[in-house]
């Protein structure tokens, strides 16, 4: 699948924030195109800013005026598929946290190649987080240049110890 | 290979070690892990050869169903290594055939 | 004392069949052939899908944790490292026990099958060589045991199996080096594909392994793109250094006992293939005979465990430790529940096989000696 055919789903899908709302600061970002039966999101979002109601496989809205960008559905996400953007973290780069769970953990400070959804070379990215997360999904913070705000959304991995 | 960090489950626990011999030579494993696991952690990828073919075969399914893995172990043939826990001083051999019963 | 209700598998489904059987009084004897109880649960180290009230962002091993604490709190007998060999209808469904010490036998009122599902192999050039696994016994190896049966891997099939295990690869420290699908189309949730492909494992649709190569063992893999008609375009060939390779290519009701028992089984190819026909309570065509999870079609394990509640609530019923009424209105809940499992693009496809097993329910009855099995 190309990122151009996955970033146009995604888009189209009511978890995706508009592009006035991204303007506004941190946000939410809800990567969830297609009809699973799940709803941990909604549920752990304290401000409501996130619904799916009945039947459980309705895609998740977000409710983005309520969206403070405070992340707690980044580990909830069994999926891993939510993101929280800053588009306005410094005057040239966006912040994207995403959900990680691999070992080793990048250091804050630390350069990094940021890949799209398909997996190619988008950008280099500096890490400027990385939190406890919940139940074992870290939280990892990448400052990527601005423009790449809706593309980069992995780290190459740093290869792993294996003994 | 051991997995002895991992990013979900932590670090590797340490268990009580036993000793078990593979086709005469020692290796260590832990106590109560099945054969198989035991000889995939020191690099032993072929249990066993087929009859006719004399062809290698290893783990398949590792829940006891296709019986691919077996090997003879302390003298009983075709004993399924990935549902069977390993024990200290447990002899295993590679097994050929349908094995050889061995008493001992 | 005879248990009343004898439950034959661990697993999610089994365990809540149990479970839920024991809370209501039934006495209830829980059978696996395993040292340790939760059939895959444990190696499900990812966290679930499906509502929050039932375990969803919860890990595998989690949820399988909490299920032995119900079954000790439900004081469900465990009997472990026990094969049952044989069912007799013959003599009102006794069953036929061996624990490694002596064979035995037991004569329940009620039995819940809950064996789920075996892996399905897949034939080609090398496929027996040492290095070619199931997933599944890839995920035991690595989640269970802590070993790591290769270094770089090829997955073959990208339904949610060969997705799931290929992100745990990574996770225990292996490289993927690509997973190939036959399918023009990933067959799992984008949102798995997707915790792959940002890492940078490639997805490789409309492509098929061809070879496994090695002496003794597998040392690579070649891989080939398939055409719109599944035919291999000539000069694709790719050879990969690999030494390991996953199937991943689905799996099959198991369900030997429900045969062994002469139980009515149909035809439902996304369910897994043959799977004995049963009735909304998950009751078989041989009354008192119950089956729930991946052995009464091929689903998830939130499915599994919502079938297993919905037979021990049906056994205690048929037993008459709830009343109908009562009984009624927890089946109610649980099925709406299983519906909401069943919709959209991945769950409806089940609803449509569950709907036709129900149908060949019916049928059995109403045209007595029709036998599909």
């Amino acid at each position: 699948m190309r990122e151009s055919e996955i970033l146009e789903k995604i888009r189209s899908s009511p978890g995706y924030p508009s592009r006035e709302r991204f303007i506004k600061g941190p946000v939410c970002v809800i990567e969830c195109p297609e009809e699973i039966p799940c709803d941990p999101c909604s549920q752990v979002c304290p401000f409501e800013a996130i619904d799916v109601g009945r039947p459980i496989t309705n895609l998740p809205k977000l409710i983005e005026d309520r969206c403070t960008g405070c992340g707690l559905c980044i580990t909830a996400c069994p999926g891993l598929a939510i993101f929280v953007v800053n588009l306005n973290y410094s005057p040239g780069e966006a912040s994207i946290s995403m959900p990680y769970e691999f070992l080793p953990l990048p250091d804050v400070g630390q350069q990094v190649e940021m890949l799209n959804r398909e997996g190619s070379y988008v950008c280099k990215g500096r890490i400027v987080r990385v939190n406890e997360g919940e139940d074992h999904t870290r939280v990892v913070t990448v400052a990527v240049p601005k423009e790449f705000y809706e593309h980069a959304r992995g780290i190459k991995l740093i290869s792993g110890k294996v003994r | 290979m051991r997995i002895y960090d991992h990013p979900i489950l932590g670090g590797l626990r340490e268990k009580r070690k036993v000793s078990i011999e593979v086709d005469g030579e020692i290796i260590e494993a832990y106590e109560g892990e099945p054969i198989a696991a035991a000889l995939l952690a020191a690099g032993i990828r072929t249990f066993r050869h087929t009859l006719r073919e004399n062809k290698p075969r290893g783990l398949f399914c590792a829940i006891g169903r296709c019986t691919d893995c077996v090997m003879t172990v302390d003298g009983i043939p075709n004993i399924r290594t990935c549902v069977t826990p390993v024990r200290e001083g447990m002899r295993v051999e590679t097994q050929v055939g349908l094995g050889k019963w061995r008493r001992i | 004392m005879d248990a009343e209700l004898s439950v034959i598998g661990s697993g999610p489904a089994g365990l809540s069949a149990a479970i839920e059987s024991a809370k209501y009084g039934v006495r209830v004897e829980l059978i696996d052939e395993n040292i340790l109880p939760g059939g895959q649960l444990f190696k499900q180290i990812h966290k679930f899908f499906g509502s929050k009230k039932h375990y969803a962002g919860v890990r595998g091993y989690d949820i399988g944790w909490r299920l032995l604490r119900e079954a000790e709190d439900a004081k469900v007998n465990i009997r472990l490292n026990t094969t049952v060999w044989g069912i007799f209808q013959s003599s009102n469904n006794r069953i036929g026990l061996f624990d490694q010490q002596r064979v035995f036998f037991s004569k329940p009122k009620r039995l819940v099958i809950a064996t789920g599902a075996t892996e399905n192999p897949l034939s080609f050039p090398g496929s027996t060589l040492p290095g070619v696994m199931g997933a599944g016994a890839v995920q035991t190896m690595m989640n269970i045991h802590r070993v790591l049966p290769g270094r770089r891997v090829l997955m073959v099939g990208a339904g949610n199996v060969g997705l799931i295990v290929s992100y745990q690869l990574l996770q225990a420290g292996a490289e993927v080096a690509a997973v190939v699908e036959a399918m023009p189309k990933i067959g799992g949730y984008l949102v798995h594909a997707l915790k792959l492909m940002r890492t940078g494992v490639p997805i490789l649709t409309s492509h098929t392994v061809l070879e496994a190569r090695g002496d003794k063992e597998v040392e690579s893999a070649v891989i080939a793109s398939l055409d719109k008609d599944c035919r291999i375009v000539k000069g694709s060939e790719k050879e990969l250094d690999v030494d390991l390779v996953c199937l991943a290519v689905g799996l099959k009701p198991d369900a030997e006992l429900c045969r062994m028992l002469g139980c009515g089984f149909t035809y439902v190819p996304f369910l897994g293939g043959r799977v004995p026909i049963h009735n909304e309570d998950m009751e078989t065509t041989i009354p008192g005979v119950y089956v729930a999870g991946d052995v009464s079609g091929v689903e998830e394990a939130s499915v599994a465990m919502e079938e297993g509640r919905l037979a021990g609530i049906s056994v205690a019923e048929s037993l008459g430790y709830i009343s109908e009424g009562e009984a009624e209105k927890e089946k109610d809940e649980i099925k709406e529940r299983l519906r909401d499992f069943r919709i959209g693009p991945f769950g409806s496809p089940r609803q449509e096989g569950k709907d036709k097993i129900l149908t060949e329910y019916k049928r059995w009855f109403s045209n007595e000696g029709k036998r599909d099995s």
